[in-house]
C-alpha cells in the first residue's frame, strides 16, 4: 500500500506542519486585534503626531521625553507607590484574613467569602465616585473624625498634597483585598489536612504553622495574586480620573491617565503612545520577574 | 510552575511577531489625512441660501446638547427645521460634551464626516481640526446671513482662527454658537439681607463684604477646587479687576506681545492668596468637587459664589428667588464692565461636507432671533439679541442684564486656559499650588510665564 503522501514527513504521532493552518484562524484575529494595534501604537510612538496632521518622524524623542520629563517620571514614581497600597498590603492582609477564616473554620465560610469579595463586584467608576464623597471636607471620614474628637485631623483627603495619593491608595487597599482573600482561601482549602498533623505533633504553634505550612503552600496564589493586583496598580486610570485628576497639584496623576490625557486632551498622541508603550514593558517586566521568582522558590 | 522555560521560548518569538506588526503597519501616521491645507473660503456671492431650493439632502449633525434645557432647544429647533425645509433630512447623534470630545477628532479625520459638528473653541479642538484643514471657513455665510450685524466681535472672536490654525481671536470665522456664559458672582440674597448687606457695588466693595460676612461666622465664598479648573474661574475674575482687558485677551489667546510677570498679575496672585489666608474661602477648598460645593451653595453654605451663568438654571431650582447674579464689580461703580466670558460650543461645518449650503442654512436657522426666543424659553442663555428678550425679573433677568452688558460692551475677556495647548493643565496645577500654600506667587507667575513664552515663541 502506498503511504499517503502527507503522511511521508514523519512519522505519526509527530507534529506536522499542516498543524500551523489549524491555528492560522485564531491567529489571523490575534493579530488584526492584539498585534496590529500594539505595532501601530509603537510605531506611533516614534513620531510627533497630534492625531490630525501629518506625523513628523520624531525618533525615541517621546521616549527620552518619557525619562526626563519630571511629570512622568513623578507619574510613574506615583504607581509604583499604588503597588504597595493595591498589592503588598491587600496580600498581607489576605495572608492573615484567609489564615484566619481557614484555621477557624467559621461557619458560613460561604458568606464572608462573598463580603469579602464584593468590592471586586462593583464597578470601579462607582466605587471611585463613592470614596470621593468619603474623602470630601464634609464627607464621612471627616464625620468620622470629628465624632472621635480629631477634628485636628480633618481635611480635604482627596486636595491635600500629602495625603491625596495615600487616600487613592487605601481605595485600591479596599479593592483588592477581597479579591486576594478569596484567591488564598482556595489555595489554602488545597492544603493537605496531614501536613498540619504533622506539624502539630512536631510541636509548632499557630504562628510556626503557618510559616511552615501554609505559606509554602500558597505561594503560586500569592503569585497570582501579586500579578494581578501589580498590573491593576499600575494601569490605574478610571479611580484617579474620578477622584482626582491627577491633582491636587500633579501629586497623584499616573502613567495611564497621561496616555488619555495627552491623546484626547493634549493631541499629543505621540507621547501618549511612548508613555504606553513603556507602561506595558514595566507592567510586562514587573510580571515577569513576580512569576520567575515564585517558580525559582518552588523547585 | 513550568511558565519559565516556555516563555523564554516564546519571547523571541512575540518580539518578531510585533517587529513584523510594526513593519506591516506602515506608513507614518496621519498620511491618510489632507496635508495641513487650510480649506479654501467660499466667497460670498457663490454661497446659496435659499434652503428649501437645495433639493434633497441629508445632514448629519453631532452636537453636545443631551442635558436638561440644552436638549430641549435643539430638539425644538430641528422639529421646525425640519418643518420648515422637508426636503433637508436632519441626521442627529448626540453625545456628551466628554464623548464629543474624544471622538470628533477621530470622526473629522474619516472620509466621511459629519456635516455639522459642535466643536470646542480651544486650540486643542477647533486650533487643530482648522490646522488640519477640516473645518470651513463661514465668513462667506456670515456675510450672506448677517451673522456679523447680530453677534457682537467680543463673541464672534472665540471661534476665529488665522486659516493655518496657529492665531486664536482672530481670522477666520469657524463656527457659530448658540448660547452665551459669563463668569460672575452668585450671591445669597437672603442671607445677606440677613446680615444687612447691600449687593458690593465696587471690588473694595465686595472685599469689605467678605471680611463682615467672615466676621458673622458665614463663610463668605463657596469654592470647590478637586477638579482643578473652578479656581482657573475665580483667578480669572481676580486678575480682570487689576490686569487690562487686552494684555488679558494676549495672554489667553496665547499671541505674542504680553507678559505674566507684571505687577498686575502679582497683585491679582497675591490679592487671591490673601483671601485663603483670611479664610474667606469654604475650608477644604481643594478636596472639595465643584458640584458638591455649588450643591452646597444651592443648601444655604455660603454667601457668595465665583461661578458661570450655566449654574442659573440648577441653583434657582435650588434657592428660588434668593439667588443673585451680577458681574464682577470695577475699581468704582461705573467702571466698564470686565468679566471672563465666552460662547458655548460653536456649530462649525466639515470641509469635506458635501452640503455646506444646507448646513449654513441649518446653522442660521438654530440661531437666528426666532431660535434665540426658543433658546430664553427653555431656559438658556441666548449669546445674540440677549437684550431684546423678554423675562421676568430675578435671577433669571439678572443673568440676561449682566451678560448682555458685557457682550455689548466688547468686557468679555477669553478663559485663561484658552492660551496653550497645555495651559489648562499648567493653570490648573498651578493654582492649586499657589492655594494651598505650596508656591508664591513669583513662582507661580514664573510657571505660567514658562509655558505661555515657549508656546508664543514657538508659534510664531
Amino acid at each position: 500500500m502506498r503511504p499517503k503522501s502527507s503522511r511521508a514527513a514523519g512519522p505519526p504521532g509527530e507534529p506536522r506542519r499542516v498543524a500551523y493552518l489549524y491555528l492560522l484562524p485564531a491567529f489571523v484575529i490575534y493579530a488584526a486585534f492584539l498585534l496590529y494595534p500594539i505595532g501601530r501604537a509603537v510605531q506611533i510612538s516614534l513620531y510627533d503626531w497630534d492625531g490630525l496632521t501629518l506625523g513628523t518622524w520624531a525618533g525615541l524623542d517621546n521616549y527620552v521625553a518619557v525619562v526626563t520629563d519630571e511629570g512622568l517620571r513623578a507619574a510613574f514614581g506615583h504607581a509604583l507607590v499604588l503597588i504597595v497600597f493595591f498589592s503588598l498590603v491587600p496580600v498581607a492582609i489576605g495572608l492573615a484574613l484567609a489564615a484566619v477564616l481557614h484555621h477557624a473554620k467559621v461557619r458560613g465560610l460561604g458568606f464572608f467569602r462573598t463580603v469579602v469579595f464584593l468590592p471586586q463586584v462593583i464597578a470601579m467608576v462607582v466605587v471611585a465616585v463613592a470614596w470621593r464623597r468619603v474623602y470630601a471636607p464634609d464627607g464621612s471620614l471627616n464625620g468620622l473624625l470629628s465624632a472621635l474628637g480629631l477634628d485636628g485631623l480633618t481635611r480635604g483627603w482627596l486636595g491635600d498634597y500629602t495625603f491625596a495619593l495615600p487616600a487613592v491608595g487605601v481605595v485600591g487597599t479596599w479593592f483588592e483585598t477581597g479579591l486576594v482573600t478569596v484567591l488564598l482561601l482556595a489555595g489554602m482549602s488545597r492544603i493537605p489536612q496531614e501536613l498540619y498533623e504533622a506539624a502539630r505533633l512536631d510541636g509548632a504553634g499557630a504562628v510556626r504553622e503557618f510559616l511552615a505550612v501554609t505559606l509554602p503552600s500558597v505561594r503560586a496564589e500569592i503569585a497570582v495574586a501579586l500579578t494581578l493586583t501589580v498590573i491593576a496598580a499600575l494601569r490605574t486610570f478610571d479611580l484617579v480620573y474620578v477622584t482626582t485628576r491627577g491633582g491636587p497639584g500633579d501629586s497623584t496623576s499616573v502613567p495611564s491617565y497621561e496616555v488619555y490625557h495627552r491623546a484626547f486632551g493634549l493631541g499629543q498622541v505621540g507621547s501618549a503612545a511612548a508613555v504606553g508603550v513603556t507602561l506595558t514593558v514595566v507592567i510586562f517586566a514587573i510580571s515577569f520577574g513576580i512569576n520567575r521568582y515564585a517558580d525559582r522558590r518552588v523547585t | 510552575m513550568t511558565a519559565l522555560p516556555r516563555a523564554s521560548r516564546t519571547l523571541p518569538l512575540f518580539a518578531a511577531i510585533t517587529a513584523t506588526a510594526v513593519a506591516l503597519a506602515g506608513c507614518a501616521p496621519g498620511s491618510s489625512a489632507p496635508a495641513g491645507s487650510p480649506a479654501a473660503q467660499p466667497s460670498a456671492s457663490a454661497v446659496r441660501t435659499d434652503a428649501a431650493a437645495l433639493g434633497e439632502v441629508t445632514l448629519t449633525v453631532w452636537d453636545q446638547e443631551v442635558r436638561g434645557g440644552q436638549a430641549a432647544q435643539m430638539e425644538q429647533l430641528n422639529q421646525a427645521f425640519q418643518a420648515r425645509y422637508p426636503n433637508i433630512r436632519l441626521n442627529r447623534v448626540s453625545r456628551s460634551f466628554d464623548d464629543l470630545t474624544t471622538t470628533l477628532r477621530l470622526a473629522l479625520s474619516g472620509n466621511e464626516p459629519p456635516d455639522v459638528v459642535e466643536a470646542n473653541n480651544g486650540r486643542s479642538s477647533m486650533g487643530a481640526f482648522v490646522k488640519a484643514g477640516q473645518l470651513l471657513p463661514l465668513d462667506a455665510y456670515a456675510e450672506a446671513y448677517g451673522w456679523k450685524e447680530r453677534y457682537p466681535e467680543s463673541v464672534l472672536r472665540y471661534s476665529r482662527y488665522s486659516a493655518d490654525g496657529k492665531l486664536f481671536g482672530e481670522g477666520n470665522l469657524y463656527g457659530l454658537p448658540q448660547v452665551g456664559e459669563v463668569v460672575g458672582i452668585f450671591y445669597n440674597r437672603a442671607k445677606l439681607t440677613a446680615l444687612g448687606i447691600e449687593p458690593p457695588k465696587s471690588w473694595a466693595d465686595f472685599e469689605t463684604t467678605l471680611a463682615t460676612v467672615k466676621a458673622e461666622g458665614e463663610v463668605p465664598l463657596q469654592f470647590g477646587n478637586l477638579d482643578k479648573w473652578p479656581a482657573v474661574h475665580v483667578f480669572g475674575t481676580v486678575q480682570s479687576r487689576v490686569v487690562p482687558a487686552d494684555q488679558i485677551a494676549t495672554l489667553a489667546f496665547g499671541r505674542k506681545g504680553a507678559s505674566w510677570d507684571t505687577p498686575e498679575n502679582a497683585e491679582a496672585a497675591e490679592q487671591l492668596v490673601s483671601w485663603v489666608d483670611k479664610g474667606y474661602f469654604a475650608k477644604g477648598f481643594n478636596g472639595q468637587g465643584y458640584d458638591a460645593s455649588w450643591q452646597a451653595f444651592g443648601k444655604g453654605q455660603g454667601v457668595f459664589l465665583i461661578a458661570g451663568t450655566w449654574l442659573l438654571a440648577d441653583l434657582q431650582k435650588a434657592l428660588g428667588d434668593d439667588i443673585g447674579f451680577m458681574l464682577p464689580p470695577g475699581a468704582t461703580a461705573d467702571a466698564p464692565p470686565v468679566a471672563t466670558g465666552g460662547t458655548g460650543l460653536p456649530f462649525a461645518i466639515t470641509a469635506k461636507s458635501p452640503h455646506p449650503d444646507a448646513a449654513a442654512a441649518y446653522i442660521d436657522f438654530i440661531t437666528n432671533a426666532d431660535a434665540m426666543k426658543v433658546l430664553t424659553g427653555t431656559g438658556n442663555l441666548p449669546v445674540a439679541d440677549t437684550a431684546a428678550q423678554s423675562v421676568p425679573d430675578g435671577p433669571q433677568k439678572e443673568v440676561f442684564t449682566a451678560f448682555g452688558t458685557a457682550s455689548a460692551e466688547n468686557g468679555l475677556v477669553p478663559y485663561l486656559d484658552y492660551a496653550t495647548p497645555t495651559f489648562a493643565d499648567t493653570l490648573g496645577a498651578a493654582l492649586q499650588d499657589l492655594l494651598a500654600g505650596k508656591s508664591d506667587p513669583q513662582a507661580f507667575l514664573a510657571t505660567l510665564e514658562k509655558d505661555y513664552k515657549t508656546f508664543a515663541e514657538s508659534n510664531g
